[in-house]
């Protein structure tokens, strides 16, 4: 199984990658027979993102493709969390240990926001249009 | 104020007024007073303020050196008492000095005037400079003056008839301050030309006249003459032409301006004869920058310390031995300066020798060519008669009293320079004009053309006078001339103005509808035949200076009995003029109206034309009159007389030997009555015959036409001068124009176009490449651009969901590709 990192080296290519950033083996051993680490966290928070793009991408309602949007928002905070584990962390680190979920609240924060103004621009779309069906809203058509 | 800085402010504030009116009229123009009726306003004030400032200046003068006569002068009185030491021929430069051995005013060192003759017999003049244009080594360009008697009457002439004439013109102009239809112009739609009044213009030309013409007669040097020369002629030329819409006028006006440059083309050869040799062109001494006197050309060519008798100047035979003096210098090439000292030895024996006699000669024939076209003198007279086609006060003032003298008075101003050869030349140009234009005027129908010839005839009179040794008669005659000839053409334009025609066949018996111009044209006619009683010795104007001419001619004819044909010439011209000037009346005034139409509208002129009349015909008559007290204007100009002229004279090297007499001898009681008696007879039988021919009828005029046809045809066609000129000059000339141009549009012109076509045909090519490639590819960039865009654009739905498709693919894309391009990497 190839060993996939996060690298840089997608960002710079061709510059040989440092060998003990590229050694981290994700997916060493099968899930289903591991107990639950971080990669399981990754797996449901990929889920949830996957789920999200989908819902966001199939609904024609509005209020279907916002809360794909929380969906993928969610996805992301699980990820944050996920990363923040002491696993992952290296000995003697000066740190709480909250980063991912300091991160995860202002998503959350932010998805508050957002859904605000979202909520506010269907209200009026729906206002102008009498529907909230977002394959409507194609006045920004080029 | 003394007269030596009194005499230039006066005379040169008189001389600028004209111009200042002239500046004023032509920026101010059509905007002074009604239709620009202000502008004769404007030039008649600047010319009667030059005539009061010339007024004054002659009064000034007077009383500075009172004009007496001398010795030999006896007009006024009984002239048996002529002075019999002067019957010889001895110098008159030792008889005239005394009557004016003062001048007040002279400072020694001062360097612009030179207020009293430093010698006997030359004349009290006073010279300086007002402004150098030109100073370098011995050469000086300057505008500067050269007042002496002759000026000071000149001044005081010109600005009178001028003033005259201005006074004449508003009245006689009045037409102009209206829109004008010109019947003599057609236009090719059958109609008559319409166009607006050009008042104005005519007094703007008229005040640039008069600054031209009082300019000649200030300049101290040649070189401001000449300036003042051409000026006159350009002032001739906007007033002949200044009906220019017709084509005879302005073939007139350009005829005139080219027979004259034809005579100037001569007078250039005589100021560079004079230039190259001499070094300057003043007239008087005057004192250089380094204290040095600078001698003048009069004193150049008849130095005091010879007596003022003329000998070519040291200039002249080293111009004329340039050969000798360039050996001399070679041989002393080792000692420059002992080389010019040999020079300056051997002048004299090259000036015995004959060295630059020629040199002399040339320079004064070469400004007499100048005056030949000016004065209008055989064979550049042809442009003077159609000069006439201009407005009538111009003829008066320009074209018979003032500008054609211009060249008798230059000859007189330049007379020490004149050799006594280049006198006879000018004696006999003189007759043959004289003779030719007195013969043409016997049959001439038009009033004004017969005046025309009249004036030239007279011209020919003062210049044969001039050429016999008469240098006074010659002045003299001018001046006299200058008033009733200016008075015959405002009379003959008074006639005109009233018949609206200048063909005399159609007028008769106006004088009883027009007596004061009858009267006063009269009294012209008088004059011009120099009308007097002999034994009393009294007469009008003419009378005095035509008797004085024909004593001097009498003397000449005695003296050199082979040149006798110039007396006879004079003779007869009396005869002629008498003849023609009455002619003139008669046709005009007396007998029956032969045009009733003509008659019927004919009327008086309005006084504002007349006064002028009557103040020149009062001038006519007692201009040649001397006082009891010896005041005249002869005397007057005697006061002028160049040093050293009037005396006998030897001349000899174009013709035969012969003797240019004294004029004083002239005065010597047998020659003076004779000529008187001559004069007298002449012109009553010309006047007899007039009146036989024009009055009484006893000899018709159709009859002596007939008698004489071929004579007559002759004379009718003025000699075929202009077809002569026509067919000996103005034809080749042409013809050669039209070699020319046929060369120029032929073969340059082709030549020219076929570049022209060359370039046009790369210009096409170029601009076929422009437009194709150049603009093809921008065009083809921006087209593909756009295209690209339209495609594009089809991309921006507007669709969310597909938005989020697009994102989520593309990111999935990126990492595929990401992925398989850097496998290896990955793979490390």
């Amino acid at each position: 199984m190839m060993s996939f990192s996060l690298a840089p080296s997608i960002l710079l290519p061709g510059i040989p990658m440092p060998a003990s950033l590229g050694m981290i083996p994700l997916f060493a051993a099968n899930p289903f027979t591991e107990p639950v680490g971080v990669i399981h966290y990754l797996i449901v928070g990929a889920v949830l993102f996957t789920a999200g793009i989908a819902c966001m991408t199939l609904k024609r309602n509005a209020l279907g493709i916002l809360m794909g949007i929380e969906l993928v928002l969610n996805g992301a905070n699980i990820n944050f969390v996920a990363f923040s584990s002491s696993y992952l962390r290296a000995e003697g680190a000066p740190t709480l240990g909250l980063d991912g979920q300091v991160v995860a609240l202002f998503v959350i924060l932010l998805a508050a926001a957002e859904a605000a103004v979202a909520l506010a621009i269907t209200l009026n779309f729906y206002n102008n249009h009498a529907t909230v069906d977002v394959d409507r809203a194609d006045d920004l058509k080029g | 104020m003394d007269l030596e800085s009194l005499l230039p402010t006066l005379l040169g504030l008189a001389w600028l007024l004209p111009l200042a009116s002239f500046t004023v009229i032509l920026f101010a123009g059509p905007r002074l007073g009604n239709h620009g009726k202000g502008a004769a306003g404007v030039a008649t004030a600047a010319i009667v303020g030059s005539f009061v400032l010339s007024l004054f200046a002659f009064i000034s003068w007077v009383a500075q050196h009172p004009v007496r006569a001398v010795a030999h002068e006896d007009h006024g009185g009984a002239h048996a008492a002529a002075d019999p030491t002067h019957g010889s021929g001895d110098h008159a430069s030792t008889a005239h000095s005394t009557s004016h051995a003062t001048a007040a005013g002279h400072e020694p060192g001062h360097d612009t005037g030179h207020g009293e003759a430093g010698h006997a017999g030359s004349p009290v003049h006073y010279s300086g400079d007002w402004y150098t244009l030109y100073e370098g080594g011995r050469l000086k360009l300057s505008i500067g003056w050269y007042v002496d008697a002759l000026t000071v009457l000149m001044f005081v002439m010109i600005t009178f008839i001028a003033t005259c004439i201005h006074v004449y013109a508003s009245g006689y102009m009045h037409d102009e301050l209206h829109d004008i239809t010109d019947h003599e112009v057609h236009l090719a739609d059958g109609s008559h030309l319409h166009r607006p009044g050009r008042f104005h213009r005519f007094f703007q030309a008229l005040s640039l006249f008069c600054f031209s013409m009082l300019g000649i007669v200030i300049a101290g040097n040649l070189a401001m003459v000449f300036i003042f020369w051409e000026l006159v002629g350009i002032c001739s030329w906007f007033l002949i032409g200044f009906y220019y819409e017709r084509k005879s006028a302005s073939n007139a006006a350009n005829k005139a301006f080219i027979v004259n440059r034809i005579g100037d083309f001569g007078m250039l050869i005589g100021l560079m004869a004079l230039w190259g040799a001499l070094g300057t062109l003043h007239f008087a001494d005057s004192t250089g920058p380094d204290g040095h006197a600078r001698p003048g050309l009069f004193s150049l060519i008849r130095p005091p310390v010879a007596g003022n008798a003329q000998w070519v100047p040291d200039g002249m035979v080293k111009f004329a031995a340039a050969d000798k003096v360039g050996a001399v210098l070679r041989s002393h090439a080792d000692d420059p300066r002992a080389g010019v000292e040999q020079v300056e030895a051997k002048v004299e024996d090259w000036r015995d020798e004959g060295y630059g006699r020629w040199l002399l000669l040339v320079a004064g024939l070469g400004i007499f060519c100048g005056c030949i076209g000016k004065s209008a003198q055989f064979p550049l007279f042809v442009w003077l008669p159609d000069a006439m086609e201009g407005p009538t006060p111009v003829s008066a003032l320009v074209h018979s009293a003032t500008m054609v003298a211009a060249g008798v008075y230059l000859v007189g101003r330049f007379y020490p320079v004149l050799t006594p050869d280049a006198l006879l030349v000018i004696a006999y140009v003189g007759a043959i004009t004289l003779f030719i234009a007195a013969t043409i005027a016997l049959v001439a129908n038009d009033i004004k053309r017969v005046l025309a010839y009249s004036t030239v005839s007279q011209l020919g009179y003062m210049m044969l006078a001039l050429g016999v040794g008469g240098w006074l008669a010659g002045l003299f005659h001018l001046v006299t001339h200058a008033f009733f000839k200016s008075l015959l053409f405002l009379c003959s334009g008074s006639v005109i103005h009233a018949c609206h025609t200048n063909d005399m066949r159609k007028m008769g018996g106006l004088s009883k509808v027009m007596p004061w111009t009858s009267g006063t044209m009269l009294v012209g006619c008088l004059a011009i035949i120099g009308a007097g009683i002999p034994f009393l010795d009294i007469g009008l104007s003419g009378y005095y200076s035509k008797d004085s001419i024909l004593a001097q001619a009498l003397l000449f004819a005695r003296e050199n009995p082979s040149h006798s044909i110039l007396f006879y010439a004079v003779a007869g011209g009396a005869m002629l003029t008498a003849f023609y000037m009455f002619r003139l009346w008669f046709m005009t005034f007396a007998g029956q109206p032969r045009d009733h139409h003509v008659h019927e509208h004919a009327h008086e002129s309005p006084p504002v034309m007349v006064y002028p009349l009557v103040a020149l015909s009062i001038l006519a008559v007692v201009a040649g009159w001397t006082l009891p007290g010896g005041f005249g204007i002869a005397n007057m100009i005697e006061q002028a007389r160049p040093a050293g002229t009037g005396g006998t004279e030897l001349g000899g090297l174009l013709f035969s030997a012969f003797t240019v007499p004294a004029e004083h001898a002239s005065h010597a009681h047998d020659i003076h009555v004779t000529a008187s008696l001559t004069a007298f007879a002449t012109a009553a039988t010309g006047v007899l015959l007039a009146a036989l021919m024009y009055v009484w009828g006893i000899i018709p005029p159709a009859m002596v036409a007939s008698a004489v046809k071929p004579l007559y045809t002759l004379l009718a066609n003025r000699w075929y001068f202009d077809e002569i000129y026509r067919f000996l000059f103005v034809l080749p000339v042409l013809g050669i124009s039209r070699l020319v141009s046929g060369t120029d549009k032929g073969i340059i012109d082709r030549f020219i176009e076929g570049l022209a076509w060359g370039a046009k045909q790369v210009a096409g090519f170029d601009a076929w490449l422009d437009r194709t490639l150049i603009d093809g590819l921008v065009n083809g960039t921006a087209s593909a651009t756009y295209s690209a865009g339209l495609e594009l654009k089809k991309l921006q739905t507007g669709q969310l969901r597909q938005y989020v498709m697009f994102i989520a693919l593309g990111t999935v894309a990126i990492f595929v590709l990401a992925g398989l391009l850097f496998r290896s990497s990955f793979a490390g």
